[in-house]
């Protein structure tokens, strides 16, 4: 379908080049300010209507989209999967096709299915993004890690990045990967077998490695992203028990030792505190989660700006 | 010569010396009809108002053996052709680190010619405080006739007549070859 002029969709960030990426996090640096000040508004999406269409629960990224929206003046509607006429059995692309009728300039689609977003993007004339599809990708997270990481080592390329966890259930982990490698920076996964596939280094043509502990993840590296434990996977038998995992691949100090000193800790949220990462990692300097849900407005002010029309920074 | 842009070059009106003098003019007359640099906010519109704004708060410092505050302004953000096709522009920073409230506010800029970029600098500032009074200088009025707003400047380097076929080129060594002032026309085919 011929979207008007210029409205571009964010359906994950696979298909971006090293070049857009930047683009998209520079243009992100200079939204930042405006979260700071005493009105935090700007005009410039007025008369413009966001939907957040949310086929799966969240709190922080569709709040972090509705702000997003609302602090650059467009009118955000929310529609979640339990208000919807999805229940009454409408199929995916009528109800897309039905708000597509209400003419919205942007609709942010999160669903449980990988490949959604790029589904809908085939039928809406409204621009699509991606707030997470499945186990496929979360770009706007990737964004917003990339911003806290730019923001407190000045750069990507050349850094060691360690991601923890279930990565083969993680969207996160997937767009994290793509940003990152194509940035430059060298990534290294951990989990339990089960959860990160031996041969997963094949993901991307180069810079991922997949080892077989946590320890040697961490070891040397200079961001360390630690992933939610989803605790519904233990009744898949993915792991035995969330105590077993905790031993195994949870974030304590001790083994953060093992990182570069002035290493950082990520974690897109939210949080089980003494499974995954122990709570004197989640409560020290070097956890920067609440930066990344800071951050998060920008980068999808940015996102919502470009997507209805703007060009980014070096465009 | 027609350049890049098909543009052809009529004529230059300012050099660097003359641009130096006009400058050097504004921040006397500002330091004069404000009684001095005390609350002076020199706020620089993006892109050239801020090279511009930031000579002028020397200047004044020279005149005044106190610099002024200095802050930069992006207007993207407040701009009325966001809607338009062919309008894709990319924003870059609003950096007011001081306070703007009570404060006597000169916006400055590098041409005025319809005043919309100054209406969307106005929005803008009201956005960050309730300032005492705002001033416009810039370096270069094409003159009222081309006027879309209400705007009129309180500092002027030099008016200039123009036809709306022409362009008004302010080169700074900040960000060209060269520092000067040209007309430009599009050549009409």
């Amino acid at each position: 379908m011929n979207k008007p002029f210029r409205r571009r969709d964010l359906l994950g960030i696979r298909s971006l080049s090293a070049e857009e990426i930047v683009g998209i996090l520079n243009t992100a640096e200079n939204f930042r300010e405006i979260n700071a000040r005493e009105i935090k508004k700007v005009p410039t999406l007025r008369g413009k209507t966001v939907i957040n269409l949310f086929f799966e629960n969240s709190t922080r990224t569709r709040t972090s989209f509705e702000l997003a929206a609302k602090r650059l003046s467009a009118d955000a509607v929310n529609i979640s999967v339990s208000s919807s006429s999805v229940a009454k059995g409408e199929t995916l692309v009528d109800t897309a096709l039905n708000l597509d009728a209400m003419q919205p300039d942007c609709i942010v689609v999160r669903h449980s299915s990988a490949g959604v977003p790029h589904q809908l993007a085939q039928v809406s004339r409204a621009a699509i993004v991606n707030a997470g599809d499945g186990a496929n990708e979360h770009p706007t997270q990737a964004l917003l890690d990339a911003m806290t990481i730019r923001e407190h080592k000045g750069k990507i390329e050349g850094l060691e990045v360690a991601i923890v966890g279930d990565i083969l259930h993680s969207r996160v982990a997937r767009s994290n990967i793509h940003l990152l490698t194509k940035l430059g920076a060298r990534v290294r996964v951990a989990g339990p077998k089960t959860l990160v596939p031996a041969d997963f280094s094949h993901f991307v043509d180069n810079g991922l490695e997949v080892c077989p502990h946590i320890e040697d993840a961490i070891d040397g590296a200079d961001v360390v992203m630690i992933l939610r434990i989803q605790k519904e996977r233990m009744d898949s038998a993915f792991f035995p028990t969330l105590r077993e995992y905790s031993i195994h691949y949870g974030l304590t100090n001790e083994r953060l030792e093992l990182a570069r000193p002035d290493a950082i800790v990520l974690h897109p949220g939210p949080m089980n505190r003494g499974i995954e990462i122990s709570s004197d990692v989640a409560d020290s300097s070097r956890s920067l989660i609440l930066d990344q849900v800071k951050y998060g407005v920008a980068v999808r002010m940015a996102v919502l700006y470009l997507a209805t029309g703007g060009a980014a920074v070096g465009e | 010569m027609a350049d890049e842009y098909g543009l052809v070059e009529k004529s230059k009106i300012m050099d660097p010396a003359r641009m130096k003098r006009a400058l050097s003019r504004l921040a006397s007359e500002i330091v004069e009809e404000n009684h001095g640099a005390e609350d002076l906010y020199i706020v620089g519109i993006r892109r050239r108002g801020v090279p511009l704004a930031e000579r002028i708060a020397d200047k004044i410092e020279q005149l005044e053996g106190q610099k002024p505050l200095y802050g930069i302004i992006d207007i993207t953000l407040y701009r009325d052709d966001l809607s338009t096709v062919g309008a894709n522009p990319v924003v870059n920073r609003t950096e007011l680190h001081d306070d703007i409230e009570s404060k006597k506010i000169i916006l400055v800029d590098d041409v005025l010619y319809t005043g919309r970029t100054i209406r969307a600098a106005l929005d803008q500032l009201m956005d960050f405080g309730r300032p005492n009074r705002v001033q416009l200088a810039v370096l270069i009025d094409r003159g009222k006739e081309h006027r879309e707003l209400p705007i009129q400047a309180d500092y002027i380097g030099k008016t200039v007549p123009t036809k709306r076929t022409e362009i008004i080129k302010v080169m700074l060594k900040e960000y060209d070859p060269e520092e000067a002032v040209w007309i430009y026309e599009k050549p009409t085919d």
